[in-house]
């Protein structure tokens, strides 16, 4: 059966046959056909946010929580640019979006209309790909394909601007399934060669790791289990980026804890000193290698990784695999066969020593909250609840990291590779309405919270019980940390003045305010945040000037790292400054 | 603190892309975006239905750049397939020009003598000018151009290199 419809039907019709149940956005010029055809549509939920930053994130936090890809809609101009932060922070981070802009008429395209953008222009080095749709007959095929390259390969936002006039203009709707298109096929498996040269590698290997990321997260929960199972199989140390948390359980004995700048000193050493390095869905990031010509000297590189411009970019590897993680992980499973783990308890023992540095130890206070036992006790106190963790960006996102314990994937949601401060709420809020019965909580700080604040509304308008828990410390503390460390502590513009009062806020909003300002507060505070049923905002005030330690200072090698308790120059030469 | 400067290797590059808006702009924004060097750049549509262009592009980078330049033209969704011919092995580069040439007398014999030892066409005259066509390796086009400046060089017009393999496979 086939009728004529108008562009912003056949665009709602696509989205409800790709089984959307949410859109975040917000409305304006541009895109009021579409909103007019969303009007009464009860197939479709539509979160309208405060910001179309908001938005993006809010989009990505129910991406990455639920392995569907997240939804965007809002106006040209203005709104398109507003939500341009996440979509790069999607790009960055591999997470399926499909973002629809609005666009002034087409014959206004190129005459500076009125909120006139060059949305495409702009987007188009932080999209896997986009769109302009300049008639409503190829709008169907369109968002078809866009789900398609959102979600298969490497995932990545796929943005569709649609001009006006081609959102009221109409055109056959044709029911039926979804169209597929054939140009973009990912390579998803390895040859056989690959695999018995892995699985060679690794048997014979005297001390490997496996550096897994959010690739293996991205390909699915199977990944996770193959991944786990390949581990038991060959006995090999396990370390992960940022992104690639809950895909290894934090309890297990062979798990090193996370790597790169702020990980733990045997993940970095054992990277360091490894023969056989075995990268699964990671892509070697400054954060992670550290100085690149004393990155993992001595050791054989296998890069298992579905996008093939990862391989090489940065560090040469020995044996590529392109393919996605859980089938390439199958692979390796089934030739494996029943051949049994190597002895490993010799490079086993080199790892527990350098455990015994306990390079997460902080130093302990009886009055203040320290950063990193707040976020001891708010796993110790949430881990029955299974909750999803989101955080902003600084260092309570590298004290999440390090001491939030997690044990599956889809439970934790951050910003890695864009590091976009005002990431964690929107996230949170996105993840909430994904999970409607699971706790969520964002961990954040005292200056990025404020970058997206405005979400409070968005949570409080569709009663999301969403917890933010700030490490308040009155610093943006990160960069006071770089300051200190490089600058002579010369402190430029790194204290957050004028701090608003967070529980008078949560209550302006309608939510919980707690503030707790010593230790002996800090569990009860903690449970009354769990226990109230609606939003709430803790005002964790900890100690102020605390460093968020192990770090590898730029510039630095992995067997460089700085921990508690050692003395620091506070001065970088220039080559280190210049470093990321 | 300096900047430093990795030694480079010349590649050209065939790119078979979807003819679709847009597409010139993200290949030539990919390069860029990414620091890779564009020493030429010439596309057309070659299929009857004008679905599909063949872009030559000639860059310059070290060689594990090359690869990346590969891999991240690769990765763009309306491209189909991504050639390096300096890697594959013996292949043609051709590049066309026009070149004005003005003058009377002497030069204007000498000009039309050496036309004809590069083997350059006429394709418009005055009584005081010629433009010569020529195509060839770029490195003959320099040297034409090179001795047409004694001898009343006007203007220069050039197509940019297309690349082919040589033999009977299409690469
Ligand atoms: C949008 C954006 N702007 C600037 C930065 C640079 N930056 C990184 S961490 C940081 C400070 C964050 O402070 P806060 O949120 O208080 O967290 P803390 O480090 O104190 O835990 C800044 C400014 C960023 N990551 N994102």
């Amino acid at each position: 059966m086939s009728e004529e419809r108008s562009g912003a039907e056949i665009l709602v019709e696509g989205l409800v046959k790709q089984g959307v149940e949410f859109v975040f956005g917000y409305p304006g010029g541009a895109v009021l056909p579409i909103y007019d055809s969303l009007f009464g549509d009860e197939r479709i939920r539509h979160i309208l946010v405060r910001h179309e930053a908001g938005a993006a994130h809010a989009a990505e936090g129910y991406a990455r929580s639920t392995g569907k890809p997240g939804v965007v809609l809002v106006t040209s101009g203005p709104g398109a640019t507003n939500a341009m932060t996440g979509v790069a922070d999607a790009f960055l981070d591999s997470i399926p979006l499909v973002v629809i802009t609005g666009q002034v008429a087409t014959n206004l395209i190129g005459s500076d209309a009125f909120q006139e953008a060059d949305t495409v222009g702009i987007s188009r080095h932080c999209t896997k790909h986009n769109y302009l749709v300049k008639d409503p007959a190829e709008l169907a095929a369109t968002i078809d394909e866009a789900f398609q390259i959102a979600t298969t390969g490497r995932p990545g936002p796929v943005l569709i601007d649609i001009p006006k006039d081609v959102q009221v203009a109409s055109a056959t709707l044709h029911d039926g399934a979804p169209q597929r298109r054939n140009r973009y096929t990912p390579r998803t498996e390895g040859s056989a060669d690959e695999i018995a040269q892995a699985i060679e590698l690794i048997a014979n290997a005297k001390a490997p790791v496996f550096y897994t990321g959010g690739g293996v997260v991205n390909s699915g929960p199977r990944a996770t289990e193959l991944l786990r199972e390949l581990q038991a199989k060959t006995g090999a140390p396990l370390t992960t980026t940022l992104m690639g948390l809950g895909s290894f359980p934090a309890d297990h004995p062979d798990w090193l804890g996370m790597l790169g700048m702020h990980g733990t000193y045997e993940a970095n050493l054992a990277m360091n000193q490894a023969d056989l390095i075995v990268c699964i869905g990671a892509r070697f990031d400054d954060r992670v290698t550290g100085r690149l010509d004393a990155f993992a000297p001595n050791s054989t590189k296998i890069h298992i990784d579905i996008d093939r411009s990862s391989i090489n970019k940065v560090v040469p590897v020995d044996l590529p695999i392109v393919g996605d993680c859980a089938t390439v992980l199958a692979q390796l499973l089934e030739a494996w066969g029943k051949r049994k783990p190597a002895d490993l308890s010799a490079w086993k023992a080199r790892i527990d020593e350098w455990r015994t540095r306990d390079s997460l130890a902080f130093p302990k206070s009886d009055i203040e909250i320290m950063p990193q036992l707040a976020v001891q006790r708010l796993y110790e106190l949430t881990k029955d609840r299974n909750p999803i963790i989101s955080t902003e960006v600084g260092q309570h996102q590298m004290w999440a990291a390090q001491h939030y314990q997690f044990f599956e994937p889809n439970r934790w949601l951050t910003s890695g590779g864009l590091g976009t401060m005002g990431y964690g709420m929107p996230a949170a809020i996105g993840a909430q309405l994904g999970n409607p019965d699971d706790l969520v909580i964002d961990i954040a700080g005292d200056a990025s919270i404020q970058m997206n604040i405005q979400e409070m509304g968005t949570a409080t308008q569709y009663r999301l019980p969403i917890k933010v828990f700030i490490l308040n410390n009155r610093w943006m503390g990160m960069v006071r940390q770089w300051q200190e460390l490089t600058y002579e502590s010369r402190y430029s513009q790194s204290y957050s003045d004028s701090l608003p009062d967070f529980v008078k806020l949560a209550e302006a909003y309608g939510w919980k305010g707690l503030r707790l300002e010593n230790v002996s507060q800090l569990d009860d505070g903690i449970r009354a945040m769990i226990d109230h049923p609606g939003p709430v905002i803790v005002d964790c005030c900890v100690s102020d000037e605390a460093n968020c330690f192990p770090m590898i200072p730029s510039g630095a090698s992995h067997v460089e790292m700085i921990l508690y308790g050692d003395t620091v120059a506070g001065t970088m030469d220039d080559e280190a400054k210049a470093l990321v | 603190m300096k900047i430093k400067h990795e030694t480079s290797e010349r590649h050209v590059l065939t790119v078979l892309v979807d003819n679709e808006s847009g597409i010139l702009a993200k290949i030539a924004g990919l390069f860029t975006s990414r620091g890779y060097n564009i020493d030429s750049l010439t596309v057309a549509d070659i299929t009857d239905n004008h679905a599909v262009s063949r872009i030559t592009i000639v860059t310059r980078g070290p060689p594990a750049q090359i690869d990346q330049i590969e891999a991240q033209l690769e990765r763009l969704v309306p491209v189909h397939k991504v050639v390096d011919l300096t890697a594959l092995g013996p292949h043609l580069e051709r590049e066309l020009a026009l070149i004005k040439v003005a003058g009377t007398g002497e030069k204007r014999v000498e000009a039309l003598r050496l036309a004809d030892v590069f083997r350059a066409r006429v394709v418009d005259s005055t009584t005081s000018s010629f433009v010569f066509e020529l195509t060839g390796v770029p490195d003959k086009i320099d040297s034409f151009i090179g001795l047409m400046r004694e001898l009343g060089l006007v203007e220069v017009g050039r197509t940019g290199i297309v690349g082919m393999m040589r033999g009977a496979e299409a690469a």
